[in-house]
């Protein structure tokens, strides 16, 4: 009964959103208010509808309803709970129907914070918002009905992926999603300014919390996603270059180029079309990324879901999504005005460097991602791996990193370098001390050891710049206090996310570079010693789980004979797919992981041992929770906020009708 | 306004026109090739098989320095016993995840297995090889990858089964997992022998 209410919910989506869609949208043409106001109870009943359907598939999970196809698939009754709720969206029709909650969620929440947006504009915007809507709800229905039932039921369920059984994986969908599906409001306000033909300073304000929650969101998904790949795959690494990787990031690397032009478009009027154009790739990109990772496009590593048949419904919906917004902005985005002139120096020459470099890595990965598939059309086949990405990206970056430091103390039309450089130079000397520490410590190839000076300038850069705002140390630290709070929050967010970029390209740089790796068969008693640590076997031993068996290593790990930890790595067959899954044990201190996986027995009485020693590896995951924590902080500056309560009629929306 | 002039400016706005519609265009080029990529009968593991039944080419390639195992040469593949001729390198992520059958499959001697190290550097090679165990009894290198060319290696890694006479008989794209040993490429060994 409750999983064909969830079905009826999702037909009355699709239903409301097909109002929303257009009576909203001829409405703001048309100038007709009520027909204009309806966008925001639609927008409502649509996110009611589907929350109602998701919920009922997670009572279908959680309740293990093995009469619906898609628990039978992908649950099992043994599973933990935490599993049954998160295996509602470990596979390809509960995803969807996840991506369909959010978009929801979004378009809500404009419909409800957008109370200070022009009638107009918010009725476009939640009209096109209903157009993505109505393209995954038919999708889902007609190709990925997750309700569709089985008779006679299945006695128990063919289990959720043994890999996907695992806390950081639970969360890493509906986190990359909210940022996939948030930068859906930049698009749609995009899409809505070209039919309106009006960019203003107040558009990108009310663009920028929306992308600003959507990065926050992306670079958690993100991040967690590294996390499970280090943790769980058993190799150690935390990034690949896979398909699946790429194009989560190829959004994030848009986003974050969205997110500064926005800021250019606020305060200078500038860079308008150019910003459109960015809301309108990011989000096309995200759609790309939903598509290849379902499609069997491209070959991956760990890729799950894949289906042929659905890709063509996909694609149909990526080229009137895409293909239609690039026509819209071919044809419109010509005739927006430019703005204010600036010099080359200046803060808007130094964001729109940030906007060239993100563009080019972008593509630069976009290329690579693709690049098997151009050559498949040549007649040939490829593979493209770490190589071509160190090669290519890294080259990127560095200058990007380096003008990283620079950006925030530029100012607005022109700026004198010279000046800038001056406030620099102990960053400068920072960076060459951590050079030649690093190259003390380490010795090793030039390149990462410069990385390491790289990363400390840009940390550097950050802290000086935000204690020359806060005079630290030029005045009384009371005083130094008071200014810190006047600061504007987005001013300590934006320090705060520059720094944590610093302290992830430092674990980045350093873990690639400075890992130790020793895989060895180890019978119990055996000892080894890596990079200054004991390791010692002590048992394996074989434990039942509720749906796995695992095979249980304890290995005590000694520095110079005092005791450090004790290590349990573990490799778990899951009964029911018969599937082996790895569990690494990593020991975290603030400068490196100590990180244990066990293979297969060698089937003389040793155990195949892999030990890592992951140098900085932690502060990857830090770096990341830093740049998330500044990206909220500015969230929750008062002129980003969402539906904070305006002061006065903003000044610049007056300029714009002028 | 001379004729001119106006041409100019008009060529001005043609250019700015065209710069707006690059985007589409370049979108339009994507989505054909995801279009093409879609076609039901692709699979990206498939491989044309335009190597199949025909003699391995022809070539020499020292031994990966740092390892003991001697080099590999076309002769090497006419011994009169089946042999897989796996194509793998350092660098490569699938590579590591392929790379424990390699080493069950080595354990068992059933086959010998030959590896082409392809355009990797000798000393990562051979320390990769020291971390995670040789399952090879020769190595070739192809640092450059040349040899990888004449094979029509199109990425790593690659096996090919190679018959007594030195014959190509199949070749697995991507890495080898429980199913394509159990269900292809064990059979195929069985059955060449038989």
């Amino acid at each position: 009964m409750i999983p064909e209410i969830g079905l009826f919910a999702l037909i009355l989506a699709l239903a409301v959103a097909l109002v929303q869609g257009t009576l909203p949208m001829i409405g703001a043409a048309r100038g007709h208010d009520a027909w204009m106001a309806s966008a925001v109870p639609t927008a409502i009943l649509q996110l009611a509808f589907a929350l109602a359907a998701f919920l009922a598939l997670m009572h279908a999970y959680v309740t293990s309803d093995f009469t619906v196809v898609n628990v039978a698939l992908n649950s099992n009754s043994a599973m933990p709970m935490l599993y049954k709720i998160s295996a509602t969206w470990g596979n390809h029709e509960g995803s969807m129907l996840l991506w369909v909650v959010i978009l929801a969620v979004f378009g809500a929440a404009v419909a409800l914070f957008g109370g200070n947006l022009p009638p107009a504009l918010r009725a476009r915007v939640l009209s096109v918002q209903a157009w993505i809507a109505i393209g995954f709800l038919t999708f889902s229905l007609f190709t990925s009905n997750p309700f569709e039932r089985v008779f006679p039921p299945p006695l128990d369920g063919n289990d959720l992926n043994p890999l996907l059984q695992d806390p950081g994986l639970a969360f890493h969908p509906p986190m990359l999603y909210m940022g996939y599906v948030g930068f859906s409001i930049a698009f749609s306000f995009a899409i809505a300014a070209l039919i309106e033909g009006r960019v203003d300073a107040a558009w990108a304000r009310w663009v920028r919390p929306w992308t600003l929650a959507a990065w926050c969101f992306l670079t958690g998904g993100i991040a967690l996603g590294s996390w499970w790949a280090y943790y769980e795959l058993g190799w150690g690494g935390w990034w690949f270059w896979d398909p699946v990787e790429n194009v989560s990031f190829m959004p994030w690397l848009m986003g974050t180029a969205l997110l500064h032009s926005a800021i250019v478009v606020e305060k200078r009027d500038a860079l308008k079309s150019w910003t459109i154009l960015l809301a309108i790739l990011t989000f096309s990109l995200s759609l790309i990324g939903t598509f290849v990772v379902r499609s069997g496009l491209l070959t991956s590593v760990h890729a799950f879901a894949t289906d042929p048949e659905r890709g063509l419904f996909i694609l149909a919906l990526l080229v009137v999504t895409i293909g239609g917004s690039l026509i819209l902005y071919a044809v419109r985005a010509p005739a927006l005005k430019a703005g204010g002139l600036f010099a080359p120096v200046s803060r808007e020459g130094g964001l729109i460097l940030n906007n060239l470099l993100l563009s080019v890595a972008c593509a630069t990965v976009f290329l690579g991602t693709m690049y098997p598939l151009i050559a498949e059309t040549f007649g040939y086949k490829a593979t493209v791996g770490a190589p071509f990405f160190n090669l290519t990206f890294l080259p990127i970056m560095t200058p990007l990193v380096a003008a990283m430091a620079l950006g925030p103390f530029l100012s607005w039309k022109r700026t004198d370098l010279a000046g800038v450089v001056g406030r620099l130079k102990f960053a400068f000397l920072a960076a060459i001390l951590a050079t030649a520490i690093t190259l003390y410590m380490q010795q090793g190839p030039v390149i990462p050891v410069l990385a390491m000076g790289l990363a400390v300038w840009l940390f550097a850069g950050a802290v000086i710049e935000w204690s020359g705002r806060i005079k630290l140390f030029q005045t009384a630290p009371g005083d130094s206090l008071r200014r810190a709070i006047g600061l504007p929050r987005s001013a300590h967010g934006m320090t705060l996310a520059h720094a944590g970029m610093a302290v992830v390209i430092a674990g980045m740089v350093a873990s690639s570079t400075w890992k130790v790796e020793e895989i060895l068969i180890m019978r119990p008693g055996d000892t080894t010693s890596v990079a200054g640590y004991d390791y010692r076997l002590e048992k394996v031993e074989r434990i039942k789980g509720p749906n796995y068996i695992s095979d249980t290593a304890t290995i005590t790990v000694t520095r110079d004979g005092k005791a450090v930890t004790e290590q349990k790595p573990e490799k778990r067959i899951y009964t029911v797919q018969n599937t082996p899954t790895t569990e690494a044990a990593i020991y975290t201190t603030a400068l490196a992981d100590l990180y244990t996986a066990i293979g297969d027995p060698d089937g003389k009485g040793g155990q195949t041992v892999r030990i890592f020693f992951e140098p900085l590896v932690p502060w990857i995951w830090i770096g990341s929770l830093m740049m998330m924590l500044g990206g909220v902080i500015s969230l929750s500056d008062r002129r980003l906020r969402v539906g904070a309560p305006r002061r006065k009629r903003p000044p610049t929306l007056a300029a714009a009708q002028a | 306004m001379s004729a001119t002039a106006k041409d100019t400016i008009k060529d001005g706005i043609v250019a700015r026109r065209l710069i707006y519609l690059a985007p589409i265009l370049f979108f339009v080029v994507v989505s054909g090739y995801f279009l093409w990529g879609l076609n039901p009968e692709r699979d990206p593991r498939v491989l044309p098989s335009v190597m199949i039944d025909k003699p391995a080419p022809e070539f020499t390639a020292g031994p990966l320095a740092g390892t003991a195992v001697p080099g590999l040469a076309t002769a090497d593949l006419k011994s009169g016993q089946v042999t897989l001729f796996n194509v793998f390198a350092s660098w490569c992520i699938p590579c590591r995840a392929e790379h424990p059958f390699l080493m069950d499959l080595a354990q068992r001697g059933e086959v010998a297995i030959f590896g082409l190290n392809y355009k990797n550097k000798p000393e990562e090679a051979s320390a990769w090889l020291r971390d995670l165990g040789n399952p090879y009894t020769r190595i070739g290198t192809d640092e450059k990858g040349r040899i990888g060319i004449d094979w029509g290696v199109s990425g790593v890694p690659e096996t090919f089964v190679i018959d007594g006479t030195g014959r190509i008989r199949y070749r697995h794209w991507g890495p080898i997992d429980k199913d394509a040993l159990e269900r292809t490429i064990l059979p195929l060994i069985e059955e060449l022998r038989g």
